[in-house]
């Protein structure tokens, strides 16, 4: 069963200087006619599909646009043309740990962020405890956010995020959060949620990881598909072209 | 046709407890950590129209009743537009990191902020009404009435904050242009001094003012005591739609392609 299908997205938008030059010059530009403003192509025609319980890989360089199509396979962007057709639940963790309000207590953000996620209100204070127990945070329930360290701070999305049972996983540079013990604890909860039959895609530039976990591989380069498919062939070619650029 | 106005309050529904986690943080933020707390929204208004008083009182004031609640009346609408437009605008941006990383719908975070302002403003009518009855002008079934006004300004509201946020993702300076905007327009809005000045035919124009209207509208029922005409029930009315309109197609043909420049 086939659980996401991307079709030939492209995703593109002006780039410029517009965005600091302001209205008030954007439009005497526009009077002038020397107004220029250039496409830029983030994903370029990308062409693939899952099915049920396959863990993908996005391996790439910075930049090349991996983070772009997770958010458009999430639904946050819409893609400039081509398609994606999901089927079921996703939950996306990309890079949690901004988006949280430092003026809020702990408490406070666990309730708005769990709302944000989609959660009803009996649901967060049912497992509201089993949350900051699982970040290891239940004796700061009272502090202002901005308070606790950076890897407390991402413990804590993690845990809110990760209560869910989706049928579509989509991780973003995620599994390296927290200390050791931590990341370990992390990893075991993201392989229950994959065993479980999720669809996951995974982002990382930890080549390791990718080969250990992974079904499939998309590689991306600038924006294009260089190559899907088979883990083992491409990480092989990759680890090549990471070699050759150095 | 029917899908579209829809399709929205299903979606409200669906994430009502996200939009009262978001109402309250508004307001948290905005009172937990000042020692005067809610004082404070209060103090402000109170503040601006004491010196108004003062300044405008000896020059205009004079032959016009109950000239404090003219200048309250004016200030209390004209302060709320103007916050209410003002939060809604910065509204996306404040919340850009998570709108990038969270799929939700944006409207979300404009209307959570246009309730909180409204909350605000529901805060200085108190103290507006104690004036009305420090005045002497008695309370009647009619004031009831000047909750039409009010909504009708909440909707406007609305529609502005959709065109400037959107606007404020984009251009920076759309900030600085809005507030020169609300500078001439708080003068145009005759706050501190009467039209009757002006010979009749100037006088309608002031009515392509939006946030004269509602103005008038509420003078008319506190100072005049009496119940403002159909036309401009109508207009009231009319003001509203047109902007939530404009501002709806605004969002809905930009809300996908903000998120670039967040």
């Amino acid at each position: 069963m086939t659980t996401i299908d991307v079709q030939h997205i492209t995703v593109s938008y002006k780039v410029g200087d517009f965005t600091s030059l302001g209205l008030k010059d954007v439009l005497i530009q526009k009077i002038k006619g020397t107004y220029q403003a250039k496409m830029f192509e983030a994903v370029k025609d990308v062409t693939f599909s899952l099915k049920k319980g396959d863990l993908l890989g996005i391996v790439g360089t910075n930049g090349a646009g991996k983070s772009t199509l997770l958010k458009v396979i999430s639904g946050i962007m819409r893609p400039t043309c081509g398609s994606v057709g999901t089927k079921g639940s996703i939950a996306s963790l990309l890079e949690l740990a901004s988006g949280f309000d430092g003026d809020l207590t702990v408490k406070e953000n666990t309730f708005l962020r769990g709302a944000m996620l989609g959660y009803t209100k009996e649901y967060m204070v049912n497992t509201y405890q089993q949350i900051l127990e699982f970040a290891e945070l239940t004796e700061y329930e009272d502090r202002l956010f901005r308070q606790l360290s950076s890897g407390m701070k991402s413990r804590l999305a993690f845990s809110i995020a990760c209560l869910v049972k989706p049928d579509i996983l989509i991780l973003d540079e995620v599994l390296s959060v927290g200390d050791g013990a931590f990341r370990k604890k992390s990893e075991n909860k993201m392989m229950e949620i994959i065993e479980g039959g999720a669809t996951t895609i995974l982002v990382s530039h930890s080549l390791s990881q990718i080969k250990r976990m992974s079904t499939k591989v998309l590689w991306l380069d600038h924006g294009e598909a260089v190559d899907f498919g088979d883990t083992d062939n491409i990480c092989q070619a990759y680890e090549k072209f990471l070699k050759k650029k150095k | 046709m029917l899908k579209t106005i829809q399709q929205p309050i299903e979606q409200l529904k669906k994430y009502q407890f996200l939009f009262t986690e978001l109402v309250k943080r508004d307001f948290k933020k905005k009172y937990k950590r000042t020692v005067l707390g809610m004082f404070w929204s209060i103090l402000s208004p109170l503040l601006q129209l004491i010196v108004m008083a003062i300044v405008f009182t000896k020059f205009f004031g004079r032959g016009t009743e109950h000239y404090i609640i003219y200048l309250f009346s004016g200030n209390l609408i004209f302060s709320f537009f103007k916050e209410s437009t003002n939060g809604g605008m910065t509204s996306l941006m404040s919340n850009a990191n998570i709108i990038k990383k969270i799929n939700l719908p944006k409207y979300l975070f404009l209307l959570s902020k246009e309730v909180s302002s409204c909350i605000n403003f529901g805060l200085t009518l108190i103290i507006y009404f104690v004036f009305v009855a420090i005045d002497g002008i008695p309370f009647s079934f009619r004031f009831l009435l000047l909750l039409y006004p009010v909504a009708c300004l909440l909707i406007f509201n609305i529609g502005m904050g959709f065109i400037l946020s959107a606007l404020f993702v984009i251009f920076k300076d759309v900030k600085y242009l809005y507030d020169i905007f609300t500078q001439l327009l708080m003068y145009l809005s005759a706050i501190f001094y009467t039209v009757d000045i002006y010979p009749e035919s100037m006088q309608k124009l002031f009515y392509c003012n939006p946030v004269y209207v509602y103005i008038t509208y509420f003078r008319r029922i506190v100072i005049d005591g009496v119940i403002p005409g159909l036309p401009t029930h109508f207009l009231c009315f009319f003001y509203a739609a047109v902007m939530l309109i404009l501002g709806c197609l605004f969002y809905k043909k930009y809300n996908y392609k903000f998120l670039y420049y967040l």
